[in-house]
Parts: C-alpha cells; sequence; structure tokens
C-alpha cells in the first residue's frame, strides 16, 4: 500500500501541499491573533539572506543547518524590527518594512556575486516548483521519500510538539500577556519560540511554495478560520481543514486549466477565506446583516406596540 | 569606463532618471503612508500588482508598457478596496488583512503567468523582470511614462494638500468638517499605486516596501513639518535612486533595486543616528550626561550626610562598588570635590576612604538644599 502511494505522483503533491498548509496555518494562527502577521511576510523574505549566508558558509542547500540558519534569520529579522520599533522614531510596521527588504537587498547582491557557483534560484526560492517534488527525494526504510515530505513532518511534528506542549501558555500569552508575564510564562520567549518555528516553517516550505505563498498558508487559513469561531483549538483544526482543502481542491484545478499548482493552491485559500467572509455563521457579512434586520424589525414592532 | 562616458551612456541616463523619479514619487506619497500607519501598503499593493500586469500582457498581447502599467494600477487598487473591505466589514485587523491581499493577488498572478506560458513552470520568462525589476532595460519612453505618472501624482497632492494633510492628522475632525473623508482616504491609496507602478520599472515588486517607507522615515528625522518631511523624503529618495543606479552600472552584474534600497535604507541609519532634535545618539549621550550628574549628585550628598553624623558614630558610608560608582568617585576627585585617604585596617583589603574637600562641602550643601527642596 505505501509502495502504491510513493509511486502515485498526485497524492504526493496534494500530501505537501496538505502538510506546508497545517504546518504554516498552526503558527500562522497565533501571528494573526497577535496582530503580527506581516512578520511571517517579513520573515519569509528576509530568509533569502539566510538561505545564502548558510549557503556560503556550508555549501548546503537544504536539510537541517539551513532550517537553523532560516529561524535564526528569521529571530534576527524580528530582533531588528523591535529594535528599530523601540527607538519611538517610527511604528512596528515601518521598521518591518526598512528591515526586510534591506536583509533581502543583501541577500540578492551576494547572490549576483556569487552567481556562478549557487544553485540557488531567486525565483524558485520566491515560488518553489510543487509540481516537481517527486523528483527530489531520499530513501527512508528502502522507500523512495520526496525530500519535502520528508522535511515537512519535520516541521508538522515540531509545530504539533510545540503547540501541543505549551497550549496553555501560547494561549495566554497570545490573549493577555500582561497576565501571562505577571504569572511568570514570559510571553516573550513563547514569541520568539514561536517565530523561530515560523522562520524553519518557512525553509521547508519554500522548496515546495516559495516565499509568498508561504504567507499565503500562514495566514489566509487562520484569518478565515477566526472568522468562523472564537476557540482558540478549534481555530487550530479549521485552519489545518481549510489548508488541507485548498491544496486537494488547488490541485485538481490547476491540472485542469495547466496553471501553477502552489499558486492555484494559494488561491484556493481565499476562495475559503470569501465564503468564511460572506456566509459565515457568525461574523459573515451575511448573517451580520440579517441580525441587523432583524433587531430594527424588533425594534419598529416594539415602538409600534408602545404608541 | 571613464566618468564621462558613464554619463554620456544612453542606458545610464535612462536609468538614472527612471531611479530619481521613482525617489520623487515614492518619497513624497511615502510620507503620508507612514504617517497614516500605512506603511505596509506599498508592499500589499506592489505584490498585488502582479496579476495585473499578466492581465495587461494578455490583453494587449505584448510586452506594451503602457496597458502592463493599466493592469497593474487596477489590480492594485483592486487589492486596496478589498483590505479596506475586510478590515470594515469583518473582524481581522489590518495586518491581517494586508497579509491575505498581498499573498492571495500574487497567487492569482503566478496562476496567471503560468496561463500565459502555457506550462507549469512559473519561474520563467518575464517574472525575473517584474520580481527584482530591470532598470537597465528602461527605454526613453518609459522615463516620460513614469515622469507623466509622477507629475499627475505631485499635482494631484498639491491641489488636494490642506485636505489630505487634516485626513493623516485628524480624520475625526475632517468628519465634523464635512469633507469627504474616504474619498481621500482613497485617493491617497491610489496614489500609492501609482508610485509602486513607477517603481516596478526600477526595483520590483518585492523592494518597493522600502521605498515607500525608507525615505519618509529618513525625512520625518530631519523636519517637524509635513511639507518638509514630503520635500526631503523625495530629496532622500532621489539620492538614493541615483547612487544605487551608478553603483550598479560602476559594478558589473550588481542588481539595481537591490543597490537603491540599501542605500535608502543606509540614509536612514545615518538620520536615526545624528538627525539633530530626534538623533539617537544625542539622545544617548544627553542621558549619559544626565546620569553622570545624578550619580554626582548622590554620591555628593551621601558624603555630605554622613560628614554630619560623624560625630556620632564613626562609620565610612555605604558605596556601590559598581565600576560606574568607581569611575565617578575618580572624576570628582579630579575636580578638586574629594580627596581618598587609605586608614590602616586590621584585617583583609582596606577601603578607600572618600572624603569632602572644603570646595566639596560647598558643592555638597547646594546639592542637599536642592534635594530637600524637591
Amino acid at each position: 500500500m505505501l509502495e502504491a502511494f510513493f509511486n502515485n505522483i498526485e497524492l504526493q503533491i496534494m500530501l505537501v501541499g496538505a502538510m506546508v498548509g497545517t504546518a504554516s496555518s498552526m503558527v500562522g494562527t497565533f501571528l494573526v491573533l497577535r496582530g503580527n502577521s506581516m512578520l511571517s511576510d517579513a520573515i519569509s523574505h528576509s530568509i533569502v539572506l539566510g538561505i545564502v549566508v548558510v549557503w556560503m558558509l556550508t555549501h548546503h542547500q537544504s536539510g537541517p543547518v539551513q532550517l537553523i540558519g532560516a529561524a535564526l534569520t528569521g529571530l534576527l529579522t524580528v530582533f531588528l524590527t523591535e529594535l528599530l520599533a523601540s527607538s519611538k522614531r517610527m511604528k512596528q510596521d515601518a521598521a518591518i518594512g526598512l528591515v526586510f527588504p534591506a536583509l533581502f537587498s543583501i541577500g540578492v547582491l551576494l547572490l549576483n556575486v556569487y552567481a556562478h557557483d549557487v544553485h540557488i534560484d531567486t525565483h524558485t526560492v520566491l515560488l518553489g516548483e510543487i509540481g516537481f517534488v517527486w523528483l527530489d527525494t531520499v530513501s527512508v526504510l528502502g522507500y523512495h521519500i520526496p525530500q519535502a515530505v520528508v522535511s515537512m513532518t519535520i516541521m508538522l511534528t515540531l509545530n504539533l510538539a510545540f503547540i501541543g506542549l505549551f497550549f496553555k501558555e501560547l494561549k495566554l500569552s497570545t490573549f493577555d500577556p500582561a497576565l501571562a508575564k505577571a504569572l511568570g510564562f514570559a510571553p516573550g520567549l513563547m514569541f520568539y519560540a514561536l517565530l523561530m518555528l515560523t522562520s524553519s516553517t518557512a525553509v521547508a516550505a519554500f522548496d515546495a511554495v516559495g516565499a509568498v505563498l508561504f504567507i499565503a498558508f500562514a495566514i489566509v487559513p487562520p484569518a478565515a478560520a477566526y472568522l468562523l469561531t472564537d476557540r482558540l483549538w478549534l481555530m487550530l483544526v479549521l485552519g489545518a481543514v481549510i489548508s488541507t482543502a485548498a491544496s486537494v481542491s488547488g490541485y485538481f484545478i490547476a491540472v485542469h486549466w495547466d496553471v501553477s499548482i502552489g499558486g492555484m493552491m494559494a488561491v484556493m485559500t481565499g476562495v475559503f477565506l470569501l465564503l468564511a467572509f460572506i456566509a459565515g455563521p457568525r461574523y459573515g457579512v451575511v448573517s451580520q446583516r440579517l441580525r441587523r434586520q432583524r433587531a430594527r424589525g424588533l425594534a419598529d414592532s416594539r415602538e409600534s406596540a408602545l404608541y | 569606463m571613464s566618468w564621462l562616458s558613464i554619463l554620456g551612456d544612453y542606458t545610464f541616463q535612462n536609468v538614472v532618471m527612471g531611479a530619481a523619479l521613482l525617489g520623487i514619487i515614492s518619497g513624497a506619497l511615502g510620507s503620508f503612508a507612514v504617517l497614516r500607519g500605512q506603511s505596509l501598503l506599498g508592499d500589499a499593493i506592489s505584490h498585488a500588482a502582479l496579476p495585473g500586469v499578466c492581465l495587461g500582457f494578455i490583453v494587449a498581447g505584448s510586452r506594451n508598457m503602457g496597458s502592463i502599467m493599466v493592469g497593474a494600477m487596477i489590480t492594485g487598487g483592486l487589492a486596496a478596496l478589498l483590505m479596506l473591505a475586510l478590515t470594515r466589514l469583518s473582524r481581522l485587523k489590518t495586518d491581517a488583512a494586508l497579509g491575505t491581499c498581498l499573498s492571495l493577488f500574487f497567487a492569482i498572478g503566478v496562476v496567471l503567468l503560468t496561463y500565459i506560458q502555457g506550462t507549469d513552470n512559473a519561474s520563467q520568462g518575464g517574472l525575473d523582470a517584474f520580481l527584482f525589476g530591470q532598470a537597465a532595460a528602461t527605454l526613453r519612453s518609459d522615463v516620460w511614462f513614469m515622469g507623466g505618472i509622477t507629475l499627475v501624482a505631485l499635482t494631484v497632492l498639491a491641489a488636494l494638500w490642506k485636505q489630505a494633510k487634516l485626513v493623516t492628522f485628524d480624520a475625526e475632525f475632517a468628519r465634523t468638517l464635512g469633507m469627504p473623508v474616504t474619498l481621500i482616504d482613497v485617493m491617497l491609496t491610489t496614489m500609492i499605486t501609482l508610485a509602486v507602478v513607477v517603481g516596478l520599472q526600477m526595483v520590483g515588486v518585492v523592494l518597493m516596501a522600502a521605498m515607500v517607507v525608507a525615505p519618509a522615515v529618513a525625512a520625518r528625522q530631519w523636519s517637524r513639518h509635513l511639507g518638509g518631511m514630503v520635500v526631503i523624503a523625495a530629496g532622500v529618495g532621489v539620492i538614493s535612486g541615483i547612487t544605487g543606479a551608478t553603483i550598479s552600472t560602476l559594478g558589473r552584474g550588481l542588481a539595481t533595486g537591490p543597490l537603491i534600497v540599501l542605500s535608502a535604507s543606509a540614509i536612514v541609519l545615518v538620520s536615526l543616528a545624528v538627525a539633530p532634535g530626534r538623533g539617537i545618539l544625542w539622545e544617548s549621550l544627553r542621558l549619559v550626561r544626565q546620569r553622570w550628574a545624578l550619580h554626582k549628585n548622590q554620591i555628593l550628598y551621601v558624603l555630605y550626610q554622613t560628614r554630619l553624623e560623624q560625630e556620632e558614630h564613626e562609620r565610612s558610608p555605604w558605596l556601590s562598588r559598581s565600576a560606574f560608582t568607581a569611575f565617578a568617585l575618580y572624576r570628582l576627585k579630579r575636580q578638586g570635590l574629594l580627596t581618598a585617604t587609605r586608614p590602616e585596617a586590621a584585617a583583609g583589603k582596606p577601603a578607600r576612604q572618600w572624603r569632602l574637600t572644603p570646595k566639596g562641602v560647598r558643592e555638597a550643601k547646594q546639592v542637599t538644599a536642592m534635594f530637600n527642596a524637591a
């Protein structure tokens, strides 16, 4: 059965998409709730610098060294952003807009200089090639498993373990950082750990979907889930479900129209967001309008009953 | 290559003019975006321009600058509208709405791009130019086009200057005056789209964020007035544009966009450090000086109090052993306010005994009076 699975290219691609989506939306949930969504944008761009520097130092293009390098670059990005914002000369969003283009620029220039030897493609970094994940395989227990499946399994496990272990702490430091600090839960540390995981997930997802589509997977499913529920655990589950549904449906539509698979998967997450935005049970535009109308009708009938 | 031949180079002239135009428009409009707390709007809009570029290409059937830019403007504007709708009509916050629009429109762009190429390979052809700009391929006609857009944007800005200013700093007040706040909001956002369209050619999608933010942040350091800030931001934009374009021409194989952005970032760093009034360097100097003064007064006060009590119990005052205190004591001694004696102690290393000189007593009296008054 496993044999059949690893010969089925379609299943592999959909699996990688679902894994990328689930892993990214897990960390993304907390970013969306904290109001730091754009940090995923900053991290996913500045990681280009991390990838180039790690390559120059170790000549590894993927694997654990790259994941650690990415985590450090992500930390550097956030640290510089907070440093600039804490100078009180600019707001946090301006600081983000200064830091990641600068780091990205340095990365691109280094690529320019060492272009002859590096096999890192800037557009592959930004867009990825999920359609070709089955080409790059490693042998595990006698099976040829795509490299992306292996690295995404690692990141998914790490993210799950982190969120499972520190669920209470994460919840508290997300919704009430002041109380978390007073109780000694170190919300700052939690935040940095979360961002390290975000960066590593971004690098692991690069091969498959690239930097910009990683942002889609990290922000859009949690945002859609946020419009559907008030419970944190349900938001995490819905995020994973939406990512998986987007990956499967995106794959078939992309194949049907012969367009980019990763791109179509990201577009599908947007379709689900729009559905939640319009038809969500409590926070959807339609139900809000209906409720308002009913309230108005009630007020009118009361008024007429009064006079 | 000599300087003269570079200056006469046709491509170089185009690139420098394009970069300077980008600096003017993004600096001027970026000032408003940064002041309104929408620094990352430029980033979102520039990513959202990708599907427009593809649509422009599909409609025109070729790489036609005009149709591509119109397409970019349309989808960029749509993305900004969707962002407004998401923040106004749902409980999503600005950051999530920005990230959503940015990534979704970009994804649509990627899909359209592969549709154009008819393959599953998104990494071919014109995408590179779009992502990182292709400054070197700037034609004289492109420069005219950019100049036209810049002129339009600046004219509109000048015509609606007062309204834009009021909406930026106090939208509520503007609303009570009966000003069409939403309309001006939309107008300022649309004009950012114009800046993005100019930037696509020069620095590309990814780095447009910096071109909106960096000149404005640098200019804010040097000016307290909106007019001054806008002019300085445009100037910073022009300088970084020209610097980046020149370095990229001299150093073969270096991309223009990143160099322009890094020049702008360098100007920001310098401005943050040394701008008069808001410079971090001056502030930390002032802070250090204040800490010294406070510490000096504290030492004088403590020594004076002990001196008054000396008759009753023979005890040397407790002073912190930190390096900071040690240095402060040394400085006071050099100023002639203190003397140090080393008494013979029974055991261990004897601590220094600090005493006030007559001059020190006089100063300490003043300090004591000041502390008691406070």
